[in-house]
């Protein structure tokens, strides 16, 4: 995917829109642009999933043509896109419950193919489906794995902030561990989230064999866009989880959310990959690897690490989980894992500090 | 055409009729068959242009229902006890989003502890959700309220509840007059959904509403409900005409003229109690049934028309609202607000106990004799098994073989 | 109205005689229901199924207290439960058994009518003919014979109607077996 580009602006290794040939460059503002997520919603400033869901949905557009409809779970994106009277989509779309967007998503998919089958239509409606980490791997599960089970031809998308930020910055299966939220609060000798917790929902898709997997970041909007599209390619389940920093939650800058989202890429904390059919067959390099401290230092939620008292063993150990995720993902280097990675919850349940 | 075969079976043929586009469900007793058997018409190509999804929940199964419907197909599923529990969320969200899924519930009563038999627990305790509740007295009676219930949704803009008890008609294997798919294509036309996903047109579908409107949308709600009660009026008076079945209604009286008793009843009970009133009446017992079938929309003024100046009522209820009392009989008092009717409750057939006849005798013998002293009478307590907990765990009894009415569920807690 | 309780074992098909038996009397224009005792029961378990056949439309949905006829599939169950609760006067008794109905239910043989309680080795012509302990078939052609209310055709082609093919033919052949050899003993014959 990466161009072989190798200017980088000064300093930061990242590449900038003017020195990519024009087919490459993003189109964040042109006319073309679907907009389906368009302005005057009421999310956050700097909030990542408004930005994730943006990119990601204006890529399934475009893969579709148009031909495009979303069961969205209850959460902020359903929130603070459709105030009534307003709503901020200009696509079909359906909110209906918080832990049934994939059930509602399997429904549509049924819906659109019969209805098509009936007017001797081919060009069958695609269905996203999609919800925070909250109402994916906690309260959605259930229905989530029922839809990779029957291989339903629905994308699902999940934007993973770690945490139940619409109702106040609660944990979920997602939230990292040492990590401050309304319910893991900065109390006793393990202040945080507990270690050992959690679970890593896109190995657990990949072991449906589902046709396709990936994470992504709002850090990396061309690899985001490349992987809804390629995910459209296919038919069946699919599962994309996309890492978007809540500036409320996570108590980082409204201005850094990209800064942040990248720094979580390059420090190997959330390892950005797809897989198809269970067998990871992409990775995306570290470019410049970063230790962990820099990615915790911007967000209030690890202040307790970050701060004169913090616990240095603890930073070693979350030090650690990043460093695993390096080697078990392959994200430096060329290779491409082999074998499918152990979640890093393993290493957690399997290691005493 | 005429066939001997399951309840289920025939509900099964009769939403194939109906030509729906998505079938979902989960399994579990005694809704199984219904759904299997659907399953089976799509797999065969019997039931074309449909897809049936085995879901993994009943949580699901409505969820699907929802998308489904959204999507702009006719919509079908079927459950029963904990499985309506387990998809309750999405029960009220259907109708709140204005869906016109039909569901059959194939009563059970609700566990601890866990029972798979015949009572309306479970579908009373969705009288609020929004959904109409139409309960069936015979597998005839079921088959046609399932053909009729399609059309009453989508003219009414709600979903339905297709109540009918489970087991007692579920696996009841009977005589049963399918009507044709041409009849049936005649009454209920093809699909056309008022709104739904499409990209072409794009909406957006269960929006947040905050104090500003949502009265307003609850409201327009209830309106839809007052509406659905000359709907199915007029949709079961066209749907005897085309089939001559005798199926359906708000309610349907039996045996009322002149009766100084008026049973209220509700499903399979209708007809063993069909057969008691004759008994009755050979004897010069004045009684007459009323068979409620919708229970929601409540037909109030129906009820009213028809109980007439008949000053005894009694319903028979199959549920029960602990810390209160029966569910139907408030209703019931209200629909007869000012007259001097008296209006009592009996509880029975809860879990699975039988109803017989002789349940039905003793209830109008009690009632004329003057014996359902308070409101609610428990009418098949078992006394001896009820007084052997009670004796060894509080040192109480109540008097065996008596009828259990609230002065003796007073007297054993010392309130007498 | 002739009300019919059969009772057997989880395994033994029970719930589907009861159903045949229903569709035999519809066969031939009667009216007729069928229904188990809708247990959880698992295979082996006493299992009870009711069937009732009327010349009118059968609204009443009451679980069967009081026979006209009953029907036992499983001889041990004789021991186990009394199956013959509520049984009519006029009622009549079916027992799969290759032994004579005098010396199994000597105290019911001298309650009801002569001719009325009758036995029929069902399995043994079930394993002739199907090769597995299945007497529903059987049993319910005997019911025929002794009450003369269907005929053998109706419950043979009940059973051919659900098991299409060599499945269903066995069960008519085990019928017309079972339905022969109680015309027989109704005949003056010797019971087995």
């Amino acid at each position: 995917m990466l161009d072989a580009i190798k200017f980088y602006q000064t300093g930061s290794k990242t590449v900038g829109n003017r020195l990519l040939n024009p087919s490459m460059r993003s189109n964040q503002a042109s006319e073309s642009r679907p907009n389906t997520l368009i302005s005057g919603h009421r999310a956050c400033q700097g909030c990542g999933e408004a930005l994730g869901a943006r990119y990601a949905i204006d890529a399934a557009m475009r893969a579709t043509n148009g031909q495009l409809m979303i069961a969205n779970a209850t959460g902020c994106l359903e929130v603070f896109s459709t105030p009534y009277p307003e709503s901020a989509w200009r696509l079909p779309w359906i909110h209906s419950l918080f832990g049934n967007a994939a059930a509602v998503g399997s429904g549509l998919a049924v819906a659109a193919r019969v209805r098509a089958k009936k007017a001797g239509n081919t060009n069958v409606p695609r269905v996203i489906a999609q919800g925070g980490d909250g109402g994916t791997t906690d309260i959605g599960f259930g229905p989530l794995s029922g839809m990779f089970e029957r291989n339903d031809d629905v994308l699902y998308i999940c934007y993973d902030n770690g945490a139940y930020m619409n109702t106040g910055v609660q944990r979920s299966s997602a939230t990292p561990p040492a990590a401050r939220t309304a319910t893991t609060q900065l109390v006793g000798s393990e202040p945080g989230a507990d270690w050992g917790k959690g679970k890593n929902v896109p190995l657990i898709a990949m072991a449906h064999g589902i046709p396709y997997v990936a994470t992504a970041s709002v850090a990396d909007l061309r690899d985001l866009e490349y992987k809804v599209q390629k995910a459209m390619s296919y038919h069946g389940a699919r599962y994309i989880q996309i890492l978007v920093p809540c500036p409320l939650g996570w108590g980082c800058a409204s201005s850094s959310t990209v800064t942040v989202a990248r720094l979580a890429m390059e420090t190997g904390f959330y390892p950005i990959f797809e897989a198809e059919y269970g067998k990871v067959t992409s990775v995306r390099k570290i470019t410049q690897k970063q230790p962990v401290i820099n990615f915790l230092k911007l967000q209030r939620r690890y202040a307790h690490l970050t701060g004169k008292k913090g616990d240095p063993k603890v930073l070693a150990r979350i030090q650690a989980m990043c460093d695993e995720n390096i080697k078990s993902f392959g994200l430096i280097g060329d290779e491409v894992p082999e074998t499918v990675p152990v979640a890093i919850q393993a290493l957690e349940r399997n290691q005493t500090v | 055409m005429l066939k001997q075969i399951e309840g289920s079976l025939g509900i099964a043929e009769a939403v194939a009729l109906c030509r729906p586009g998505a079938v979902c469900a989960y399994p579990i007793s005694p809704q199984t068959h219904i759904v299997e058997n659907v399953g089976k018409f799509v797999k065969e190509g019997k039931l074309q242009d449909c897809e049936f999804v085995n879901v993994e929940s009943e949580f699901s199964a409505m969820s699907v229902s929802i998308g489904a419907s959204a999507g702009g197909v006719r919509t079908y599923t079927a459950t029963a006890s904990q499985g309506l529990l387990y998809m309750v969320e999405g029960i009220y969200n259907a109708s709140g989003l204005g869906l016109p899924i039909v569901m059959t519930v194939a009563s059970r009563a609700i566990g601890a502890p866990i029972n798979i038999w015949n009572d309306h627990s479970d579908s009373l305790s969705q009288r609020d959700s929004g959904w109409l509740q139409l309960f069936c007295e015979s597998n005839q009676d079921a088959l046609d309220t399932h053909i009729m219930a399609f059309k009453i949704a989508e003219e009414v803009g709600l979903p339905v509840m297709v109540c009918m008890d489970g087991f007692v008609l579920t696996h009841a294997f009977e005589r049963l007059d399918i009507p044709s798919q041409e009849q049936i294509d005649s009454f209920l036309p093809e699909y056309q959904p008022k709104e739904f996903l499409d990209p072409k047109e794009p909406i957006s579908m269960g929006a947040m509403v905050g104090p500003e409107a949502f009265t307003e949308l609850r409201f327009l709600i209830q309106r839809k409900m007052e509406k659905a009660l000359d709907v199915i009026e007029r949709v079961t008076k066209e749907y005897r005409e085309l089939t001559g079945h005798h199926s359906g209604g708000l309610l349907d009286c039996y045996r009322c003229e002149d009766a100084e008793l008026k049973l209220i009843i509700l499903g399979s009970s209708v007809g063993t109690a069909k057969d008691e009133v004759d008994r009755l009446r050979d004897q010069g017992i004045k009684v007459g049934i009323i068979s409620l079938k919708s229970y929601r929309p409540f037909p109030y003024a129906k009820l009213r028309e028809a109980i007439g100046d008949c000053k005894k009522v009694v319903c028979l209820e199959r549920s029960f609202s602990y810390g209160a009392r029966g569910i139907i009989c408030p209703e019931v008092k209200r629909a007869m607000e000012g007259t001097d009717c008296d209006i009592r409750t009996t509880v029975a057939g809860l879990g699975g106990r039988a109803i017989f006849g002789s349940t039905i005798n003793k209830i109008v013998h009690a009632s004329l004799e003057g014996k359902l002293k308070d409101e609610i009478t428990w009418i098949d307590m078992d006394t001896k098994l009820l007084n052997s907990y009670l004796k060894d765990a509080e040192g109480v009894t109540v008097p065996e073989d008596a009828l259990v009415d609230d002065s003796v569920l007073k007297a054993t807690v010392g309130h007498a | 109205m002739l009300q019919i309780r059969l009772h057997g074992r989880g395994g033994q098909g029970v719930v589907t005689a009861a159903e045949m038996l229903s569709l035999s009397a519809f066969l031939e224009g009667h009216f007729a229901q069928a229904f188990p005792s809708f247990g959880s029961e698992r295979t082996g378990a006493p299992v009870v199924a009711y069937a009732r056949i009327d010349n009118k439309e059968i609204r009443t949905h009451e679980p069967i207290l009081e026979p006209d006829a009953v029907v036992v599939q499983d001889r041990t169950l004789l021991t186990a439960l009394d199956v013959f609760a509520g049984i009519s006067d006029q009622g009549f008794a079916i027992i799969n058994s290759a032994e004579a109905p005098e010396q199994i239910v000597p105290e019911l043989c001298e309650r009801l009518p002569k001719g009325h309680v009758l036995t029929v080795p069902a399995t043994d012509f079930a394993m002739q003919k199907i090769g597995r302990p299945l007497p529903g078939a059987p049993m319910i052609a005997a019911l025929a014979a002794a009450t003369g209310v269907f005929k053998l055709e109706s419950v043979q082609k009940s059973f051919q109607s659900r098991y299409p093919g060599k499945v269903g033919d066995a069960n008519a052949e085990t019928a017309a077996l079972a339905y022969e050899f109680i015309m027989n003993v109704k005949n003056g014959g010797q019971n087995a």
